[in-house]
């Protein structure tokens, strides 16, 4: 295949799918997303012979524009701009998730500090604040008290981007020190690992230690419907535990990270991943 | 194994053979974050500063 890999930085992930691609014979056109220009009139010449590209830019803005361009070059790209769209903004996932009937934590949206506050007080403490685009854990708040919430609001609302207006608050999870990652494609879980933490965020970003997870089919099966939702591709689906045995859906990552998790499981990931991108590319191509 | 030197303190970094223009490596006398920007040979800069929307 001729791959295109769209990225801006190269993580470890995105150096063990190069390794992967090259041990496999693909040619691969390393498409540095700062130093190419997207022309609504046509792709350039350097990207019309390629089979497929691989997003796997580190900027969530980036890849949502820049996947729309390939796709309407009619490049396939994984992921198809649509689940980027609707993966990295909290808010569509989230509604997109509650109207599948998939379990996900109770969300409310409010566009001003006040509402915002009355949601809080309704909702009841501890709660979660979370910004509708972002990663890694950063600029989470649990709010233990009508002090601390009236102080983020406040915050929010006077320093931040817009976006930062748009208060996104959720019901907090009372999870057992861990939640689970599962990195799926199509729906089709992988691999998955626990991340624990004794701090409420239990992201690997925020240093929790990962543990190999054995998948149970009601997992499975959350992941392949919230998959099937957001418009599948390859995916970062994160659940939590919940008292009475559950599991709740939080949150699905469109450019999943994955070290961690080959690092901690009998599982090839990058070889599973190409393995998938190799399938879906081939069954594109029969079908032009 | 290749060897430069960080832009930021100076020291001297070992650089594997495999890496890749775009990688970040981390200079372990200062701490700082480093983007190869060449391969042929070595160029290193300073790696852009974290943004909001970067990540997952």
């Amino acid at each position: 295949m001729n791959v295109g890999f769209l990225y801006s930085q190269i993580r470890a992930d995105e150096k063990l799918l190069l390794t992967e691609l090259r041990s496999r014979g693909h040619d691969i056109l390393k498409i540095d997303v700062r130093k190419h220009q997207f022309s609504i009139q046509g792709p350039s010449s350097e990207f019309k012979d390629l089979d497929v590209v691989i997003d796997r830019c580190i900027a969530q803005s980036q890849s949502k524009f820049a996947s729309l361009f390939f796709a309407s070059y009619g490049i396939p790209i994984i992921n198809d701009p649509m689940v980027v769209e609707r993966c990295s903004d909290k808010v569509k996932t989230s509604l997109l998730l509650a109207n599948a009937g998939i379990p996900t934590p109770e969300t409310t949206i409010a566009f001003s500090p006040e509402s915002a506050l009355e949601t809080i007080e309704t909702m009841g403490y501890p709660c979660v604040i979370k910004p509708i685009v972002g990663s890694w854990g950063r600029l989470m708040a649990k709010i233990d008290t009508r002090a601390a919430a009236e102080a983020i609001i406040e915050h929010k609302a006077t320093l931040g981007h817009y976006e930062h207006k748009i208060f996104y608050i959720q019901k907090f999870i009372n999870k057992p020190n861990r939640d689970i990652r599962v990195v799926a494609v199509d729906g089709n879980a992988i691999a998955a690992m626990t991340r624990t933490s004794t701090h409420w965020l239990t992201n690997a970003a925020k240093g929790a230690t990962v543990d190999a997870y054995n998948i149970p089919k009601e997992v499975a099966s959350l992941v392949e419907k919230a998959s099937k939702v957001v418009g599948g591709g390859l995916l970062g689906v994160d659940l939590m535990e919940l008292d009475d045995g559950g599991f709740t859906v939080h949150e699905i990552n469109p450019g999943t990270e994955f070290k961690a998790l080959n690092e901690c499981v009998d599982v090839d990931v990058p070889s599973h991943i190409i393995n998938w991108i190799e399938s879906v590319t081939n069954k594109k191509g029969e079908t032009q | 194994m290749t060897s430069t030197t960080c832009v930021e303190c100076g020291s001297e970094l070992t650089i594997s053979d495999d890496v890749e223009s775009g990688e970040i490596l981390d200079c372990d006398t200062c701490g700082i974050e480093l983007e190869v920007i060449g391969v042929g040979p070595v160029e290193l800069s300073k790696a852009p500063e974290l943004e909001e929307d970067w990540g997952e």
